[in-house]
């Protein structure tokens, strides 16, 4: 990044176009904290990519005062690596939701993530279909009735960030729409990680979905259903804070602080644990267990980009100054007098 | 005893034996000696889709045709004059090609009772003498040949017995008298690690070699004087090569970074090894988890300032079929290469077909008209690349390029060409100065090619968004206005038109009025070229004109096609040109039409225009 970053506001990076979701969609919620956390990132304006799929999340990139590109339904990973691999000084954001990235879209996420690119995914879960008003997705719970499922849907619903996980994804983060300010920090740790972040949002779809996460945001059920992961610290939650999440052997269990168990015998987060990670990833969506959010998963690995542009500087290091004409010009020529 | 050496004008030779029998690479090397002595040549590689079908099986027979001259030639020629065949199933594939009086050279060793079962011979045909009274048949042991030459090296009997193939070689050598050196060069550098293969190669070249100078079954040796080329520096080329070569030269002259995204596919793979090689020019190269990311990725690397290649073969382009609609939309320079191959479907992934045309012409949902051209020879691969990229850059827009298995795989001397001759190739981002009152329109146009603005991520002041939405003129804002979305397909379409303003006019071969014109586009341009010449020299008033561009199609392409009374559209497709040309021209043209997976050979071309004009 260059030394001499330009101050920014919020409004530096709020476009001149209309936004058009449904009035009281989540997506608008998760529109500010962007815009309002980017003009501390520390970035030229100039040097912010977004890309997008299609969906009613991947309209994003209009709102968005940066370089943006709204491509075609499920290729925003792809295209987002062209982007990066020919300007990997770019800050390079891919806006997804459950169908575009997870459905249309799942194979270019999962290579994204296997590879490793210095990308920041956001991926909004609303766990239905908006755009095309109303199907099922990939994430929707089964038996869920909706317009292409009128007896409740058959598919066994998959969880984004174990995908992820398994994908062999170096960071993997949630938060929810309407927790702000965890928004903002997940936001600013994505662009801080090197190589390519996995951010999942639970975004409220109102009119095709509305409530899918109300029990994770409701003022007085939260506590008790979210559980809010600090690195370092023991996985505590409740009104009292006073469950947490225990190891049975490999298996999470919930118990109760007090007589029987303390806080010390309560599992504590290390974001480089991939064991933990993934026990994590599963307790969401499980009536027995509060769902995580926060960053359960962040390992420093090469990036995509770092091992190839080392490759062509050695290429470049034992050929300097390779040019075409001698490669015309090379193997058996014979001249024609 | 004496040697007879006789002059001839040209030959076409045929290799042909079992995919683990290196046919392909005897016919290269064949193929460089015949150009490094300045013979003029053209080949055509014949191999099956399996990597290794099963040994013996008709199925797994591959072969390598070369025709050299001492003239001018524009193709890989129709019938053999000499097969050389490995096995029975060689000989039982190919020989039924063979020219009448022709040579047929057999490997002895290989025609066992369980092999010629395996292809279908109830009897031996190097012994029952059907073969005798139709061709000229050698019966040579080359497998004991060649285990006898090595017999003291310590290396296993099954490697030995692959030499087979450099006895073979070896034979042709002396027949056609043609240095060893450059082969035996080869062959230190190829197998540098293991000397003792190289040894044992040699030993079976020259073991073939010897065999045709000293026994007394050849009697004569063919000399092909060379050719006749224009002067220059020449050397070999093969057609993915050519034009792996074409798109490093339109990165270098026009200073863009080259950006390659592609998935593996016959007959294509071989531009992406090729690339991937040549990391020391700054090439990036990036194999895709399928066709779609191979054409996406390169459409985000053109939106960051990249040139963007992807090349594939018809089954790719179905699945690419999407983001070319949004490089459309988008107006971002990318090249589409397609090596088309026999189709539908998987169809024939090995043979070649050009029936891919109105897949490039129309196979994209909505007015997506794209730029369309085709190489014509292997050579031709190179130019026909730069311009591909060329053409994209200057007017903003992605451009098909069309190549066919046969142009990819096959070869032919090729004046080498200097980069500082190449056209001009100048690209120019846009910048601050392209604000309008502050504000940057990123689909407000050039006058004259009517290309938008290149504004590249990580420009101050330009930052802007583009999509797949119908963007409204000049701004690029999302617009559902239904006079815009009509005025955009409109110029969409008016910016592909435009590229005929610069394009060269058809030129005519032969006659340029008369009885016949035959038209041709991609690889069938040689057997056209023959065809015509061999009409002319029997006094027919006939003309032949080469499509470079397609789409579009060159200005003065009408008056040209109605000062004949006939035009014939020889295609390897069931009739795709023709329907374009009637479309746009309203004129009665008469195909050829063939879908064999090899190419058209000018005696049909010549038997289909005799029918014509009488």
């Amino acid at each position: 990044m260059s030394e001499t970053v330009k101050t920014y506001t919020k409004k530096d990076f709020t476009s001149d176009q209309a936004v058009r979701w449904c009035p009281g969609c989540g997506d608008y919620a998760i529109l500010a904290q962007t815009q309002k956390v980017f003009p501390d990132l520390g970035v030229d304006k100039e040097k912010f990519v977004f890309i997008s799929g299609i969906g009613c999340s991947s309209r994003f990139p209009y709102y968005m005062d940066t370089y943006g590109f709204h491509t075609i339904h499920g290729r925003a990973p792809a295209i987002a690596s062209g982007v990066k691999l020919a300007n990997p000084d770019l800050s390079v954001w891919v806006v997804t939701g459950d169908g575009d990235g997870l459905s249309i879209g799942g194979n270019h996420t999962i290579h994204l993530l296997r590879r490793n690119l210095d990308i920041n995914v956001m991926l909004f879960n609303n766990r239905i279909y908006g755009l095309t008003k109303g199907q099922y997705s990939p994430t929707s719970e089964v038996g869920k009735i909706t317009k292409s499922t009128p007896m409740g849907s058959l598919d066994r619903p998959f969880n984004p960030l174990t995908v992820a996980l398994g994908a062999g994804s170096t960071f993997v983060s949630r938060t929810i729409d309407k927790e702000l300010k965890h928004m903002q920090s997940m936001i600013k740790r994505s662009h801080a990680h090197k190589g390519t972040s996995f951010m999942e949002i639970y975004q409220n779809c109102n009119i095709f979905n509305d409530g899918a996460f109300s029990s994770q945001t409701d003022r007085d059920q939260k506590a008790e259903t979210v559980l809010i992961l600090e690195n370092g610290q023991p996985m505590l939650f409740g009104n009292e804070m006073n469950k947490g999440v225990r190891l049975d052997g490999n298996k999470p269990v919930i118990v109760d602080i007090g007589d029987k168990w303390s806080v010390d015998d309560v599992l504590v987060h290390d974001e480089s644990d991939y064991v933990i990670a993934s026990i994590l990833s599963n307790m969401s969506y499980q009536t027995d267990f509060p769902d995580p959010i926060g960053v359960l998963y962040a390992v420093e690995s090469e990036t995509y980009e770092e091992t190839m542009v080392a490759q062509i500087n050695e290429a470049i290091k034992k050929k300097p100054k390779g040019n075409v004409q001698e490669i015309i010009n090379a193997g058996d020529t014979w001249v024609v007098k | 005893m004496g040697k007879i050496t006789e002059q001839v004008d040209e030959v076409v030779i045929r290799f042909a034996g079992d995919s683990g029998d290196g046919m392909q690479l005897t016919g290269g090397r064949f193929t460089e000696t015949t150009a490094i002595i300045g013979n003029d040549l053209s080949t055509l590689p014949d191999f099956p889709a399996e990597i290794r079908a099963p040994a013996g099986s008709l199925a797994g027979v591959s072969a390598f045709q070369i025709k050299f001259s001492s003239k001018d030639i524009h193709t890989p020629g129709d019938k053999p004059d000499v097969l050389v065949a490995m096995n029975p199933a060689a000989l039982k594939v190919h020989q039924k090609e063979v020219a009448p009086g022709g040579t047929i050279i057999c490997n002895a060793n290989a025609f066992t009772l369980k092999n010629l079962k395996f292809a279908g011979y109830e009897t031996n045909p190097l012994e029952d003498k059907t073969l005798d009274d139709y061709f000229t048949l050698y019966s040579v042991e080359m497998g004991k040949m060649v285990s006898l030459a090595n017999e003291d090296l310590e290396i296993s009997s099954k490697i030995i017995d692959r030499t087979k193939n450099f006895f073979a070689l070896g034979l042709l050598f002396w027949i056609y008298d043609r240095p060893l050196e450059s082969t035996k060069k080869w062959l230190g550098v190829k197998f540098a690690k293991k000397p003792e293969i190289v040894e044992a190669n040699i030993r079976a070249l020259d073991a073939g070699y010897n065999y045709g100078e000293t026994t007394e079954i050849f009697t004569t040796r063919y000399k092909v004087d060379k050719a006749d080329l224009p002067a220059g520096t020449y050397r070999n080329v093969v057609g993915n090569y050519a034009l792996s070569m074409g798109l490093a030269a339109a990165a270098e002259k026009s200073k863009l970074g080259l950006f390659y995204g592609g998935y593996p596919i016959t007959p294509a793979s071989d531009i992406l090894h090729t690339l991937s090689a040549w990391k020391h020019l700054g090439i990036k190269t990036f194999q895709a988890e399928d066709e779609i990311a191979g054409i996406t990725s390169v459409l985000g690397a053109a939106f960051t300032g990249d040139l963007g290649i992807t090349a594939t073969s018809g089954p790719g382009i179905a699945l690419k079929g999407e983001a070319m609609g949004l490089a459309v939309m988008a107006e971002l320079p990318i090249v589409i290469i397609n090596v088309q191959r026999g189709g539908p479907s998987t169809g024939l992934p090995t043979k070649t077909e050009q029936s891919d045309l109105m897949q490039a012409m129309y196979g994209r949902n909505g007015e997506a008209p794209v730029p369309v051209l085709a190489s014509a020879t292997p050579g031709d691969c190179f130019f026909a690349a730069y311009e591909a990229c060329r053409i994209a850059v200057k007017y903003m827009t992605p451009v098909v390029l069309l190549t066919d298995g046969y142009l990819a795989n096959g070869s032919e001397p090729w004046q080498v060409p200097k980069v500082d001759d190449l056209p001009d190739f100048d690209v120019s981002f846009a910048d601050e100065s392209n604000l309008a009152d502050g504000q940057f329109l990123s689909y407000s146009r050039d006058k004259k090619t009517l290309a938008r603005p290149w504004a590249i991520p990580g420009t101050p002041g330009l930052e802007h968004r583009i999509g797949g939405i119908e963007t409204e003129d000049l701004t690029g804002n999302v617009s559902y206005d239904p006079d815009n979305h009509h005025y955009m397909v409109e110029t969409r379409a008016k910016k592909v038109d435009a590229i005929a303003n610069e394009i060269a006019s058809s030129e005519i071969f032969g006659s340029k009025s008369g009885d016949l014109l035959i038209l041709s586009w991609g690889g069938t341009k040689g057997a056209c070229r023959s065809a015509t010449e061999a009409l002319k020299a029997d006094g027919k008033k006939v003309g032949h004109l080469h499509l470079r561009w397609i789409n579009p199609f060159p200005k003065d392409l009408g008056e040209k096609l109605i000062k004949f009374k006939n035009i014939l559209i020889p295609e390897i497709n069931y009739g795709q040109l023709i329907k374009l040309i009637r479309a746009e021209f309203l004129v009665d043209a008469q195909g050829l039409n063939q879908v064999r997976g090899k190419p058209i050979s000018s005696a049909d071309i010549q038997e289909a225009s005799n029918k014509l004009i009488g």
